[in-house]
């Protein structure tokens, strides 16, 4: 860390005010706050401030989203030697999908760091933190087939106009993660919906297997829910899907890392699950009696374990910028995305996955929910003379 | 009895080290002063010249927005200078203290005999009613308002706070005359709040002539001892409404002048924190020149003093003299020193409300805690943080972005009148983006007062 500290200060002063690497100080800047954390004192106010900070945030979310990428991984190989017959030992499944997920991991925060300290140097600020997590949640959404110039187009498009234009992190109103998937989702519907999900490249000597089928759970549910996998391969991920999403279990450690760390909202979480179960056990009793396959009678808990549901309650509806900031209005906001997605996932069959669209339609009536929620509060205080 | 409040939300930071409970008596320093900025709003008038004598009790100074307001010398001697800063701003008046001291005398009264008046007049004469205080925005109170209430909370719940119960023990009868004092000046709207648990010193049998429906019991972390928290579960401030509060340490100033005639200004402070070899307590007089105090108690060269707790308190150095209403010192370590890759490390020493460092695995020891701003300045981010710690009916985070907005209207609906900077330290304290929440209150009452 010597070493560190000795370069950093022999290549400070290019950057300081009158250097000629002047410009780029933010660059400079946020090298150095990313190796060390800095020795500035508090000047006004307190005296001494508690430990954490958005960095130690961001890293505590990383750490939660570690589990659902390397099941992920594992996941990748997996799928793509079950569609070709072949059984393969854990480590080379790993591995397979290692190297087919790391260049989309390398390239989302590439480019998207790339946008951020170009809004830094040209703005002249800070580089903020909160690309660290959306740099991991834009892979974890994608699925494996994913072309790498349509990730990178993503990153660009989310931090832009998700979040630098309207101030930078802290002032965006919509999940900049969401908002990739979404943009890819309806710029190139065929890349991120089909037979996308299972990377098929050519096996030496090998053919898909007959029963291959590329459609996952979400399809097959609006269809004939019977035929779906079981609950207990839904729930430990063996099924495809986007690369982070697939395995509820492995949400329920993240989930688990997230409340306990105080990082993420558990009013949230638990909201989303109850708004979903709600919903579904109210169109059970909806459902007509004379379609037994009606995707009406799905059982209310499949939602939980189908698609992206756990992954987007967890990781995507908990962003504490754009959910509901009061913390009445967070119960509100997350029993009526749970609600959605079921909505939109039975009643929709354009758009299997309603994830992704209840949460961003969240995010807009957010500010709405805490007005109502802080009106309300204002009135007490009335009351109270 | 009064009402048993139990406040759940705050937090005890756990720092080094508390002060040992003996007291040691200092003798005056070689120059007293008193520094007008003490008294936030008030435009000094001095009334002392250089190399005049003056009497303790005697008018240094008086405030031109209201000329009864007169602040008081502390000690009897010769004023040897009138420090100014920038823009001729008075920055202290400074007097060598003699080694015996002539007090302005007093006729002594009892306030069960006298009428309210009187009372308040005693108090503006002898200077001592600068030592009352009003909410919202914590100025000298103005003697022409009649309070809703006037309270006293006996104990601090601040971090590495002197234990008010060991300091009021010292003089319990001039304690007690002091709250009959404030009895009358409250007609009767008196409220003293004193801690719940078992094995404190204070309970009501030591106060006698105060009646039990006028002591609180209250439970719980900081803010428990804010006298503004205490404030808003018991009589919660409306727009136009103002309620006056008084330090005990204060109340026994006030006691002594009835019984003894004078005014007396010397006060016991702690000196504590982790920089201090021997943490203790020390009778000193008000405007004491704080090297006296410091002198030789300090381990470590490298680190900061600060007048008050390390939450609402200023910063200082040892040339610097004892503030008017201070009854603490502090000294921490400078955390100035960067630390390679901190935010990665699994921090066993470090003190988080968060659990995102190791060190919640062990929760019940006191760490050593520095300056370090621990993370650069952004914008809000987190939420739920500052409810956390703010046991007040009040949205704390849409309370700032009012203020931030300028929105007179919104701040007043979301309560600005009930809030004071301290009662928000905490809030500061735990704040992910390290966001100077105290400095946003501090303006957003200043505008108020202003505009509103």
């Amino acid at each position: 860390m010597k070493i560190a500290q000795k370069l950093l200060n022999s290549v400070r002063p290019h950057f300081k005010t009158g250097g000629r690497l002047e410009k780029l100080h933010p660059a400079f800047d946020a090298l150095e706050t990313f190796l060390f954390v800095p020795g500035h004192t508090t000047s006004h106010g307190v005296h001494v401030r508690d430990a954490v900070d958005l960095k130690r945030t961001m890293f505590t979310v990383i750490i939660a989203l570690v589990p659902t990428m390397l099941f992920g991984m594992w996941n990748v190989g997996y799928q793509h030697h079950l569609a070709y017959g072949m059984e393969a030992p854990l480590m080379d499944n790993f591995l397979f999908g290692f190297w087919k997920t790391l260049p989309i991991i390398i390239v989302s925060y590439a480019v998207g760091l790339g946008v951020e300290f170009i809004f830094a140097i040209v703005r002249n600020h800070q580089v903020s933190e909160g690309y660290l997590v959306t740099g991991l949640l834009i892979p974890l959404t994608m699925p494996v087939t994913i072309p790498l110039w349509m990730v990178a187009l993503a990153a660009i498009f989310c931090t832009v106009l998700g979040k630098e234009i309207f101030g930078g992190t802290g002032m965006n109103f919509m999940n900049p993660a969401l908002l990739a998937r979404a943009f890819l989702f309806f710029a190139f519907p065929a890349y991120m919906s089909g037979d996308i999900w299972t990377d098929l490249s050519p096996e030496a000597g090998h053919a898909l297997v007959d029963a291959y089928s590329g459609a996952t759970n979400l399809v097959t549910f609006d269809a004939n829910f019977a035929k779906l996998p079981s609950a207990s391969d839904m729930f430990w991920g063996f099924e495809q899907g986007s690369l982070g999403e697939t395995s509820a279990f492995a949400c329920l450690i993240g989930a688990l890392i997230l409340i306990i760390t105080g990082i993420g909202s558990w009013q949230i979480i638990f909201s989303c699950f109850a708004g979903a179960l709600l919903m579904g056990l109210l169109l059970n009793g909806l459902a007509p009696a004379d379609i037994p396959t009606h995707a009406m009678h799905t059982p209310a808990y499949y939602h939980w374990l189908m698609g992206g549901f756990a992954f987007g309650a967890v990781y995507m509806a908990t962003d504490p910028v754009s959910a509901a900031q009061t913390e009445k209005g967070k119960w509100i906001y997350g029993l009526l995305i749970g609600a959605f997605t079921v909505v939109l996932r039975v009643f929709n069959p354009a758009y299997p996955e309603g994830v992704m669209l209840s949460i961003l339609l969240m995010n807009v009536f957010a500010p709405l929910i805490d007005h109502l929620v802080v009106q309300q509060h204002i009135k007490n205080r009335r009351k109270r003379a | 009895m009064g009402k048993t409040i139990t406040i759940r939300k705050g937090y005890d930071i756990k720092i080094k080290s508390p002060a040992e409970k003996k007291i040691t008596e200092l003798p005056f320093s070689d120059i007293i002063a008193l520094k007008p900025h003490n008294f936030p709003t008030v435009i000094p008038k001095v009334v002392v010249e250089v190399g005049q004598e003056v009497e303790a009790g005697q008018a240094l100074f008086y405030d031109k927005n209201n000329p009864k307001i007169r602040l008081p010398s502390p000690v009897s001697g010769e004023v040897v200078g009138v420090v100014r800063g920038d823009k001729r701003r008075i920055l202290e008046i400074r007097i060598i203290p003699d080694l015996e001291t002539k007090y302005v005398a007093f006729t002594t009264i009892d306030p069960h005999e006298v009428s309210r008046e009187t009372i308040v007049e005693r108090l503006l004469e002898s200077g001592c009613w600068s030592y009352i205080r009003q909410r919202p925005y914590s100025l000298i109170a103005n003697p022409d308002d009649i309070p809703k209430a006037i309270f006293v909370s006996c104990f601090d719940t601040s971090p590495l706070a002197p234990d008010l119960g060991f300091i009021i023990e010292q003089e319990r009868a001039n304690f007690q005359k002091g709250l009959a004092v404030l009895e009358k000046l409250a007609n009767g709207h008196l409220h003293i709040s004193l801690h719940a648990e078992v094995g404190e010193r204070l309970s009501e049998s030591d106060f006698s002539g105060i009646s039990n429906d006028k002591f609180h019991h209250f439970k719980g972390p900081h803010p428990a001892g804010n006298v503004g928290i205490q404030i808003h579960h018991i009589a919660p401030i409306q727009k136009g409404e103002i309620i006056w509060y008084v330090h005990p340490q204060d109340v026994i100033i006030i006691g002594r002048l009835f019984t003894e005639g004078r005014y007396r200004a010397d006060r016991v402070i702690a000196l504590t924190g982790s920089c201090v070899a021997q943490p203790q307590y020390f009778r000193v007089m008000t405007g004491q020149k704080l090297r006296s105090i410091t002198n030789n108690r300090l381990s470590n060269s490298h680190c900061r003093l600060i007048q008050g707790n390390i939450l609402t308190g200023k910063k200082t150095t040892e040339t610097d003299f004892l503030s008017f209403y201070e009854n603490q010192l502090t000294a921490i370590p400078e955390g100035d020193q960067p630390e390679f890759l901190g935010w990665l490390l699994p921090g066993l020493n470090k003190l988080s409300l968060s659990r995102t460092f190791f060190s919640w695995l062990t929760p019940n020891r006191s760490y050593n805690l520095n300056t370090n701003n621990n993370g650069e300045e952004r914008a809000f981010v987190m939420t739920g943080q500052y409810d956390k710690v703010l046991p007040m009916n009040i949205y704390p985070v849409h309370l700032l972005k009012a203020i931030l907005a300028k929105d007179i209207e919104r701040m007043e609906e979301l309560g600005i009148y009930e809030v004071s900077e301290e009662d928000f330290a905490l809030c500061e304290f735990v704040c992910t983006s390290k966001i100077e929440v105290q400095r946003i209150i501090a303006e957003g009452l200043e505008y108020i007062r202003r505009e509103g």
